[in-house]
């Protein structure tokens, strides 16, 4: 049902307790309390009526609201038993799960950057309201009140709206540094310190509006790039979770209770259901099953659980309920040893210095210099101080790096807008600069260049009744490669079956009549020679093999587009799998790519490190658990929505689509943005050199100032825009059909 | 210049006004879901199932 994280549902499906729905909702005063689901499901208007109306039918609940921004719905409930929210949306055909309360807080950096804005806005509105009176020939005591209520609101709008500027300058030049704000809080101050002096001095320039309006313009830029990032930073924390938040604890009095993972304790026997991820490391005691270990190492193909094995946090119970004895608390587990490799990765990276930085690391020397020359020189030439000041302040107010301290925020918000728009959430500003320099681009295998969903096919062509018989036998159990089963045998007519039972385990045992017919592991089902040696599942007639299917990992849809694509990009690309050998190498045959199998995630990391030391900037793709030291390590990380919690955060860009051509997408972006940004500074050079020259030359008045700033404003905005005007499409050699052709087991 | 000791103060007072009330639609939370309330306006009734004649307790915590 749901539109968005695609692929998420198939394996995390695994429902959601009333005690986790307890454990996360919180107490708002007597007996009521709220519970913040994520629906990614709600798309439109008719959307919050069904859902509201849904909810609000159920007994206890007080209050339903949901937000179409957001995608989430917020319910107050009485009573000691929350009310069956997830069951009522899942009736009406919406997918919804627990909203993580970590990701939950309000922003307030936006609030603040909206109260700047507005404050800012009102006073430049105002303030620019008297300057035109006073520039349409307003004279003496006029003028002299006009500045005179300028300055009074000037004032307060700097100390409140110049803040977000001045706390960041004064952070930078305390560690010795500059950044964009320094000459931006140089410029707004001493606009505004030279207008005060002129009007007390009956002057005739006051440059009040120039130094709110610059303060206005840059805030619309910084409340821009911030609700961008924003938005996509939400849609990443909406997405389902999918490590485990607590676990039926089995106490030694016989009582069972629901713990969060962070109050486990090794020796604690927990009863893990089918569908549940393992909360901590573990080991079985009791139960028969299959585990997915996708997630946690790459592997693709299930594994079996007996007594005796030691399980990972972040395994998925596929098949059979599971008793297991835990072995680590959640600090000490897989999890915490990714978080500490994780730590380690980001320690040996150096800090990025953003282009707008090193950009002003340029430019304010430049024009603080130029503004000492114009004085020394003015000095020089007329001895007037005075007058030597005021052009030097002229210069410094004309240079004012309004242009410069829009060219990189604008062309971000609009490629943020544009990533949005195609599924693509970028959570940090600077990994679109990261990503423009990409020149390596490594892909974890499981999950992510395949779909994460197994698909079997026949080892040997066999009849078509043996084919319909085991989707018939399939269609009775939920195990993935059943369930891969049943989907093959949908066209054909239903087989009748006497009676089906599932061994965990093992596979599926049906009867008809005289004949017994198994569907499941080789060993089980059939004598081991009649099977062929790569077989996954056999079906077999009372000891005898049927039919033989093997296991295909499945492309994701768009991989031979996007490697294509990243190739005539220029990239190189390799494949770092945690899988097989033969896994790995097939999927890197088909795709005609070079490969690494059975790497560790210590082994990803140093692999990354090892490009990193040629000097080559690189791009990993990965989803796993076992891939987030590697994404941390990387220049540039991404991961698909479906990916394991830990990859999502550690990635700086999320794709929500199904589709891999999201990463050549997002490269030819990047690349776009860089290109503009370099535009939009030569733009505000170009600027600068001819307003310089005037300013010198001390012909500066305070309306040129204001309609050449707005000027050179509104040349990099619209500049920003041309961003993505033509649609993406992908690069020439793949339209043309260039690419390998697509192997026939394959479905496009 | 006595027709300043009105205007101005006027022309000021209602940009404040303006300023004071965006401030005050910023903290009740009016801008939290926009695209919602451009769907909400072609609702009939009232904006949404308060199942109780209490007033709730506004939503905490999901502000944008």
């Amino acid at each position: 049902m749901s539109c968005c994280a695609p692929g998420a549902e198939c394996l995390a499906d695994a429902g959601t307790s009333n005690e986790e729905l307890l454990l996360a909702s919180r107490t708002l005063r007597d007996g009521l309390r709220q519970t913040d689901l994520s629906v990614p499901g709600i798309h439109c208007g008719a959307c919050l009526q069904r859902i509201e109306a849904a909810l609000g039918r159920l007994d206890g609940v007080a209050f339903a609201r949901a937000n179409l921004s957001t995608r989430r719905v917020s319910v107050q409930w009485h009573g000691g038993r929350p009310p069956p929210l997830i069951a009522a949306l899942k009736q009406i055909g919406y997918q919804a799960h627990l909203h993580d309360a970590a990701a939950d807080r309000s922003d307030p950096e936006l609030t603040r950057l909206l109260l700047a804005l507005a404050v800012a806005g009102f006073a430049s509105s105002n303030i620019m309201l008297l300057s035109a009176s006073v520039w349409s020939g307003a004279e003496a005591q006029t003028r002299d009140l006009f500045h005179w209520i300028s300055a009074a609101i000037a004032l307060p709008t700097l100390a409140y709206s110049g803040q977000v500027f001045f706390r960041s300058a004064s952070r930078s030049l305390r560690h010795g540094r500059t950044n964009m704000d320094v000459p931006i809080s140089i410029g707004v101050l001493l606009a505004f310190a030279l207008s005060l002096y002129e009007t007390t001095q009956h002057g005739r320039h006051a440059y009040f509006d120039a130094s709110v309006s610059l303060l206005f313009f840059l805030l619309i830029g910084r409340t821009l790039d911030h609700v961008m990032r924003a938005r996509a930073r939400q849609a990443v924390a909406g997405l389902a979770r999918l490590s485990a938040r607590g676990a039926l604890v089995a106490r030694p009095d016989g009582t069972q209770i629901y713990l969060p993972v962070d109050e486990i304790e090794p020796d604690m026997t927990i009863l893990l259901a089918a569908g549940e991820r393992v909360p901590v490391d573990c080991r079985v005691v009791k139960g028969r099953s299959e585990l997915d270990r996708s997630l946690v190492s790459g592997e693709s193909a299930p594994q079996l659980a007996v007594e005796g094995t030691a399980l990972q946090a972040g395994t998925l119970n596929l098949t059979a309920p599971l008793t297991v004895v835990a072995t680590a608390a959640a600090k000490n587990s897989f999890l915490a040893d990714m978080v500490r490799m994780m730590e380690a990765a980001e320690a040996g990276r150096s800090a990025y210095r953003r282009i707008a930085d090193r950009a002003a690391r340029l430019y304010a020397p430049v024009v603080h210099a130029t503004a000492l020359l114009a004085f020394i020189g003015w000095m020089m030439a007329t001895g007037d101080a005075h007058r030597a000041i005021t052009i030097a302040i002229a210069v410094l107010i004309i240079t004012c790096p309004c242009a410069l301290g829009l060219a990189v925020p604008m062309v971000h918000v609009v490629a943020t807008r544009r990533l949005f728009e195609a599924g693509i959430m970028i959570k940090d500003g600077s990994a679109l600069e990261r990503l423009t320099n990409v020149d390596a681009v490594v892909l974890d295998k499981t999950g992510t260049l395949t779909a994460g969903r197994p698909r079997l096919t026949l080892v040997v062509e066999t009849r078509t009744e043996a084919r319909a018989l085991a989707a018939a036998i399939a269609a009775h159990s939920r195990h993935p490669y059943s369930q891969a089963l049943a989907a093959l045998g949908e066209a054909q007519t239903p087989v009748a079956l006497d009676a089906v039972a599932e061994v965990p385990g093992a596979g599926l045992e049906a009867r008809s009549g005289e004949t017994i017919y198994r569907l499941g592991r080789p060993d089980w089902a059939a004598a081991p020679l009649s099977v062929p040696p790569n077989a996954a599942v056999v079906l077999s007639a009372n000891g005898a093999c049927l039919a033989a299917f093997r296991l295909d990992d499945q492309l994701r849809s768009g991989a031979q587009e996007a490697i294509a694509a990243l190739t005539a990009a220029g990239l190189s690309i390799e494949i770092l799998s945690g899988d097989s050998e033969a896994r790995v190498s097939d999927i890197a045959g088909r795709l005609g790519v070079r490969f690494t199998a059975n790497a560790r995630p210590a082994d990803k990391v140093a692999r990354i490190a090892a490009l990193r030391q040629t000097g080559a900037k690189v791009l990993m793709v990965g989803d796993g658990l076992n891939d987030a030291p590697a994404l941390t390590a990387a220049d540039v990380s991404m991961a698909p929505a479906s990916a394991a919690d830990i990859g999502r955060n550690a990635a700086d860009l999320v794709f929500l689509r199904e589709d891999l051509q999201a990463v050549p997408r997002a490269v030819a972006v990047a690349r776009q943005a860089a290109r503009l940004v370099r535009q939009n500074f030569g733009l505000a050079i170009a600027y600068n050199v001819v307003a310089i020259p005037v300013a010198v030359l001390g012909q500066v008045t305070p309306l040129m100032a204001a309609v050449a700033m707005s000027a050179s404003s509104l040349v990099v905005i619209a500049n920003a825009l041309r961003l993505g005007e033509r649609r993406w499409r992908p690069p020439a050699a793949v339209r043309a059909g260039l690419t390998p052709p697509l192997t026939p087991g394959l479905v496009p | 210049m006595i027709d300043f000791f009105f205007l101005v103060p006027i022309a000021i007072g209602m940009g404040l006004a303006g300023l004071a009330s965006f401030m005050w639609t910023l903290k009740s939370g009016q801008y939290d879901d926009l695209e919602g309330a451009a769907q909400r306006i072609l609702f009939e009734g009232h904006e949404g199932p308060v199942v109780e004649e209490k007033r709730p307790a506004p939503p905490t915590g999901i502000r944008t």
